[in-house]
């Protein structure tokens, strides 16, 4: 299967061939073959998981270097919120907005001010469209390449709105051909990203055809060049700050959903509590709902793994930063922003079936079964696959082997050197 | 006939941290084998009330699930109490569901309703002190 790219990806040297990974990646993504990680990318969902887990530093996510600045006459760096989560008795987002200019950004637009226009679009999207109701929100992408994947039923039920840092980079974008009068290609629209899912989102978009991000730098690249160019902005800030309470809140889980002013949301974080959520409203479970936000970061965008910080640690920090903000500082000023809305087709994607139609998937299953009854259940993962069903469904797809568990191995051979004995002992 | 694949789930009686597991099992193996999805949605559904109820009314019992290239196939079986009119439990909102049980957001009254809306074939085979069987079919094609 071609065309999907993910952002995570193996560092072939540094992999031990341990577990770790494997036991922790919630779509079974990854293998151990021949002592090293595989990571299935038609299964992967970017969530970073196997990122976090690796002791090794084994995985790693594809982003941009900051020589991509280089690339562009004219940058314009677009923060995340949970960026000013990442600083210590930070007073004013106007430090944080002043220091990136400071360290070599033409300019900057804060992704908070474009996800107060997603909120207010969201909020007039949610009210009219109650035949989809629970609407589920976009702003995550490894939640929504996971619904693609894994939750067919509630595609429709996507919000078709352009995360706060797409709608940010058509914007910033616009604003900086119409200041600059440079065209287009000329303008590198930076996105300072908490996580790698956003990398893959720029490179295959889902919803939309095509993001007017044109690299993505990570947070933790971009910290440690910041502070010493924050300290030196303390006194000489300059007021670039386009956005107040709702924005900021983004940067944290609970942050969009108390933006749309609704009574019946839910809000969830951490990727299994996302997956047993999307579980309960595939089977109807959870009724009465009007929107669902779900980050696949525990914490929210301040848990990604390209942040610094402790998340909860950030979302206390984003909560202080906000509180004697105005509730938003960006408004729609003529109705919608029609680029704003998804303009692509979102189909399912059946990555993970066992068998190419019904009889073959029957044949396949029965074999699955089968297989799993001799196997161990131990779930100890020295086959490579993260549990016995799974092995048993990696050898009905024809990529593993029965022998592959060690337990079975061990019987066979043993029956080897027992018949062999036998046949020693006639002579 | 080979082409058919059966899977049996004991369902436990009061607990339910455990009720859903054999719906979501049959689920996740009707979406591996690349069951269309609303079809998908519809067995979950159905299986879900049928394995609710039988944790709620009737101490648990057994599921077996047969699936074939056209349709897939689900007998409930418990030995509970049985059902006394088995048109008045068809009715939307018709519960006997204790009060702890309601307390719980279960006994609504929904659950033989959306068993027939969700399912394409629906019988109910009752009998008072010996318990019940309900079979259910959702057509593939």
């Amino acid at each position: 299967m071609s065309g999907f790219f993910t952002s995570v990806h193996l560092r072939e040297e540094l992999c031990m061939g341990c577990i770790n990974c494997i036991k922790r990646c919630p779509t079974q993504a990854i293998r151990v073959r021949n002592g090293k990680a595989v990571i299935t990318k038609e299964f992967c969902i970017d969530c970073g998981e196997c990122i976090r887990i690796c002791h090794h530093h084994a995985k790693e996510a594809t982003y941009d270097s900051l020589e991509v600045m280089n690339n562009y006459e004219y940058t314009v760096a677009l923060p995340a919120p949970s960026l000013y989560g990442q600083f210590n008795n930070l007073e004013d987002v106007n430090i944080v907005l002043t220091a990136l200019k400071k360290m070599g950004f033409d300019n900057v637009y804060e992704v908070s001010g474009a996800a107060e226009l997603v909120s207010e679009m969201s909020r007039d999207y949610v009210a009219n469209n109650k035949d989809r109701w629970p609407l589920i929100s976009t702003a995550c992408p490894t939640v929504v390449r996971l619904i693609q994947v894994r939750f067919p039923n509630l595609i429709e039920h996507l919000l078709p709105i352009c995360s706060p840092v797409d709608l940010a980079a058509i914007l910033a974008s616009k604003k900086a051909m119409k200041e600059t009068g440079l065209p287009r290609e000329k303008i590198g629209i930076l996105f300072i990203s908490p996580c790698p899912a956003k990398v893959t989102a720029v490179k295959s978009p889902i919803g939309i055809a095509h993001s007017e991000i044109d690299g993505v730098l990570a947070m933790k690249d971009i910290y440690p060049i910041l502070l010493p160019y924050m300290k030196d902005s303390v006194d000489e800030v300059e007021n670039l700050s386009i956005s107040g309470r709702i924005g900021i809140s983004w940067g944290g889980t609970g942050g969009e959903a108390s933006g749309l002013l609704l009574e019946n949301y839910l809000a969830a974080d951490g990727i299994e509590n996302v997956i047993r959520v999307l579980e309960d409203v595939e089977d109807n479970k959870l009724e009465l709902l009007e929107f669902i936000e779900l980050n696949a970061c525990s914490g929210g965008c301040v848990g990604g793994v390209l942040t610094v910080e402790n998340p909860y640690a950030a979302k206390v920090r984003l909560k202080r930063l906000r509180k004697y903000l105005p509730v938003a500082c960006s408004h729609l000023e003529n109705g919608n922003i029609q680029e704003g809305f998804w303009n692509d087709e979102v189909n399912y994607k059946p990555v993970f079936n066992i068998g190419n139609n019904m009889k073959e998937s029957i044949e396949n299953m029965t074999r699955v079964e089968s297989m799993y009854k001799k196997f161990p259940k131990l779930d100890c993962g020295a086959c490579g696959a993260p549990t016995c069903k799974s092995l048993a469904e990696d050898i009905a797809r024809g990529v593993a082997k029965e022998e592959d568990c060690i337990h079975i191995l061990r019987e066979y051979i043993h029956k080897i050197s027992n018949e062999l004995s036998r046949l020693d002992g006639k002579k | 006939m080979n082409d058919m694949i059966k899977m049996q789930y004991v369902v436990p009686a009061d607990d339910f941290t455990r009720a859903g597991e054999a719906s979501s099992s049959v689920k996740r193996k009707l979406k591996l084998m690349g069951v269309k999805p609303e079809i998908v949605r519809k067995v979950a559904i159905a299986m879900y009330e049928g394995e609710i109820n039988m944790v709620i009314h009737a101490s648990g019992g057994i599921i077996d699930v047969t699936v074939t290239p056209d349709m897939i196939e689900m007998v409930l079986k418990d030995r509970g109490p049985g059902i006394a009119d088995i048109d008045q439990a068809m009715r939307a909102g018709f519960s006997t569901a204790p009060d702890n049980i309601r307390a719980l957001g279960f006994g609504a009254g929904m659950g033989l309703p959306n068993m027939r809306k969700y399912a394409d074939e629906l019988s109910i085979e009752s009998e008072l002190g010996v318990g019940t069987t309900v079979k259910m079919k959702v057509n593939i094609v």
